[in-house]
């Protein structure tokens, strides 16, 4: 792993270890814990899996293990609205790749990254289950249905003009 | 209040079952009537669909809306407003149900909400406008059962989906829920329910099929301090959302059969494995438990008899390969989610190897209704080999995309054509995909093929969890493929080498083929290669991956010698093969394509005919859908 750079708060690192003791720092609870720890923070830096790892007692190469094996643990942190684009089969036959393709042009970034303004950041997923709609967006917890790739730049425009 | 006798269950069900007489009594009539307060209805209930997919269309605003409107007009004691589970059709959500009259109003928005109130509710009389047209006679239908989309679906395992109050646990009891558990703990032994789930033929519901009451009955063979009932809801396949909506919509039913499931093997200890990304089916399925604990019929001496057992979830942390039961009982314990080897199979050896039993949602949910009504009712639905109903998620090119469950044995015809209205914009129906990455194609010759475990099998595919993905013409079967693999590729855990290393081989020569540079020899490779993986890869995921390349392989054979020979893509969906280029005879010179490409590869003079400039060209296909005259072409 490479040199640590984040440093978490004092009150993150409490909050972190308050969570292995409330599921009695079992290794078996390992999942449920980076669940809530993932939930506090938004990701789960190495600083932060090393103090899991050890309340654990559990190498951290393990923790490590769990957290890239799992695609809904993140070790950089999300954008503030986050987009997932749902590759899901349905959506995938009615044109979900071209969405991806637009945003992935318009932001200027790769799946898996973050803007450099932290704005957004983009994901792929597998099936919302709002196949109705198809093809999905997701920003955020909003889920923007029957999209085409030409209505891609307007709901970004809007989503960045929230603020 | 607690339950403690079978007396007070049939209590509560008949007080509950006067709040529900509103809907019951009614469903089965096809109503002229529309009523309202103003023609004498003395109470309606309104019902709002609150699955994922409808609240995606704010179904939640539109019971905020109801709710203020019936305030508002001092109506309240008279109308409820009752968010139920999925209606299944998705396509025209989100939905309002009326009772008693039964009218179903489609693609509902909030401010439609007040009119709803004003008109129907008060006034007695139905908003048109909001009314579901019949595509083939053009004329309005009120009621869900007089529409193709529901008149050949038979409703088992979503019995009360959008039809009761999913956090209502009395809204359960009322439809006999909990009468099956009750039945068994009080007047039935172990081996005699488990003979039942046998006798009934029912067979899991996740993928392969094994016969649930044999399954049962290994789980009770094992003796150990304790075991655990374990309820695979981690619904991974792309485009199925069956499990979900089934715990979103009837979550008590799952509840029940676990606890009957805990009955059989001797069990205390039911655990549900869930994907984090369901927070409202995680939320239905807690306020379940919670609810049922409260009654008592979760938790020590469960209906006043001396039968412990409780219910715990477990999250999923976005993992495919956990679908499979040892690599999900692995993610459970805390650990990767990676298959190992059977035997020793969960039933001896499972959570912290202890016999564990693991069942699916859909599977566990047919158990109650197969107590209730009996071995012999179940057995007589379906086919010689598989019994009951299965729900399929229908989505993809086709007119009616939602949520069907059908008798087992109907034909792939009577599902698209009938049941799904047909392939969207009056294409040709070219293919559909069943059992999602595990799965294969069935094609026109299938189409009237019953469904079923064996005939799927025997046409290259197989049950899956129950997703039917619809193409047509402009759908790549090559690309379809290669779409599969890339998932198969993604979720690979990455333990055996046939899987993490041949899957990555076949997504290789699958590119290179939509490329246009594979070769004859390729297509012969991509043969042998899944047929090796088939045979060695260690669990489900890997000896099923290839099926996707096989069935497009066997069934469109001349698409793939298309691509490699004369680097055609008939679909033109493979960007690499297809240029798109301006008809000048149609191009008016509007300049909208030009304005709208993203690498400026169109140009020419306002009011005369463009071109693009293929070297720049990204084939995004922005200029097509932006041109108004049909002017660009794909070749």
């Amino acid at each position: 792993m490479k040199k640590q750079e984040i440093k978490l708060a004092c009150t993150v690192v409490k909050q972190v270890e308050e969570i292995c003791d409330k599921h009695g720092n079992k290794p078996g609870e390992l999942i449920n814990v980076l669940h809530e720890c993932q939930h506090l923070h938004g990701y789960l830096p190495e600083e932060m899996q090393r103090i899991i790892a050890r309340k654990l007692g559990v190498p951290a190469s393990k923790v490590y293990g769990v957290v890239t094996f799992y695609s809904f643990f993140t070790m950089t942190p999300k954008g503030k609205h986050p987009i997932s684009v749902c590759l899901g089969t349905a959506c995938y036959v009615r044109g979900s790749e071209r969405l991806l393709e637009e945003i992935k042009r318009i932001l200027n970034i790769e799946v898996g990254e973050t803007t450099p303004d932290g704005k957004f950041s983009l994901d792929c997923l597998r099936c919302v289950g709002a196949c109705g709609l198809a093809p999905v967006v997701m920003v955020g917890e909003h889920v923007y249905g029957r999209l085409d790739a030409k209505d891609i730049r307007k709901i970004l425009d809007e989503v960045a003009a929230e603020e | 209040m607690k339950i403690l006798s079978i007396n007070d269950l049939n209590n509560l069900r008949k007080r509950a079952q006067q709040a529900l007489a509103l809907r019951e009594e009614s469903s089965d009539q096809q109503s002229e009537q529309c009523c309202g307060l103003a023609t004498g209805a003395e109470h309606l209930q309104v019902l709002c669909c609150g699955g994922t997919g409808c609240k995606a269309s704010y179904s939640h605003k539109i019971v905020d809306n109801l709710k203020a409107a019936v305030e508002e007009n001092d109506i309240a004691d008279k109308v409820d407003v009752i968010t139920t589970g999925c209606f299944g059709f998705c396509e025209k959500g989100p939905i309002v149900k009326i009772m008693p009259d039964n009218t179903f109003y489609t693609q509902v928005k909030p401010e439609d909400a007040a009119e709803i109130v004003k008109e129907h509710i008060i006034g007695g009389r139905r908003v048109e406008r909001l009314l579901y047209v019949d595509p083939k006679t053009q004329k309005t239908v009120s009621d869900s059962k007089h529409m193709d989309f529901y008149r050949k679906q038979m409703r088992i395992a979503l019995r009360n989906c959008g039809l009761i109050d999913p956090e209502n646990i009395e809204e359960y009891i009322a439809r006999d829920g909990y009468q099956g558990i009750a039945n068994a703990l009080l007047n039935q032994t172990p081996e005699e329910v488990i003979e039942i789930i046998k006798a009934s033929g029912l067979r899991g519901r996740g993928g392969a099929g094994f016969p649930t009451g044999m399954k049962w009955g290994f789980a009770r063979g094992y003796d150990a301090d304790e075991k655990y009932v374990v309820c695979n809801a981690d619904e991974g396949d792309p485009g199925a959302f069956m499990d979900r909506s089934i715990m979103e919509g009837d979550p008590n039913s799952v509840i029940e059969a676990m606890t009957v499931c805990g009955y059989c093997i001797n069990s205390h200890k039911g655990l549900i494995y869930i994907r984090a990304e369901y927070p409202l089916a995680v939320n239905r399925l807690k306020i379940a438990i919670q609810q049922a604990r409260e009654y008592g019929l979760l938790g020590k001496k469960i209906l006043g008899t001396d039968f412990d057992f409780d219910i715990e979830i477990r999250y999923g942390a976005g993992a495919f390969v956990c679908g499979e039961e040892t690599a999900l009982i692995h993610s459970m314990e805390g650990k990767r989610g990676e298959p190992t080897l059977k035997p020793p199979f969960p039933a001896e050896a499972g959570y912290n190897m202890k016999p564990t039993n693991v069942n699916n949602v859909e599977t566990l949910a047919n158990v109650p209704i197969i107590l209730t009504k009996g071995a012999d009712w179940f057995a007589s639905i379906g086919t010689e080999k598989s019994k009951g109903t299965k729900v399929f998620a229908l989505a993809g090119k086709i007119n009616n995309v939602g949520l069907i469950e059908v008798p087992m044995g109907t034909t792939l015809r009577e599902i698209i054509y009938d049941i799904g209205g047909g392939v969207k914009n009056g294409k040709e129906f070219k293919a559909v995909q069943t059992g999602g990455p595990s799965g294969g194609c069935l094609t026109q010759k299938h189409l009237d093929t019953p469904i079923d475990y064996e005939h799927l099998a025997a046409s290259g595919s197989m049950m899956g969890s129950g997703g039917m993905i619809v193409m047509d013409e402009d759908d790549c079967m090559v690309s379809v493929a290669k779409f599969y693999l890339e998932f198969t590729v993604d979720e690979s855990c990455g333990k055996c080498t046939p899987c993490r290393i041949g899957n990555k081989r076949l997504l290789e020569i699958l590119t290179r083929i939509t490329q246009g540079r594979g070769t004859m020899a390729d297509l012969e490779t991509l043969k042998t290669l899944s047929e090796v993986i088939k045979d060695t890869a260690l669990c489900g995921l890997g000896q099923t991956s290839p099926n996707p390349v096989l069935s497009t392989i066997n069934n469109f054979w001349d698409e793939y010698v298309e691509h490699v020979q004369y680097h055609k893509c008939r679909a033109k969906q493979c960007k690499d093969l297809v240029t798109y280029s301006i008809d000048p005879a149609k191009c008016k010179g509007c300049t909208a394509c030009a304005r709208k490409c993203p690498v400026s590869a169109i140009t020419g003079e306002a009011r005369n005919p463009h071109s693009i400039n293929p070297d720049k060209c990204i084939r995004c296909g922005m200029c097509i859908s932006t041109c108004r005259f049909d002017a660009i072409s794909i070749s």
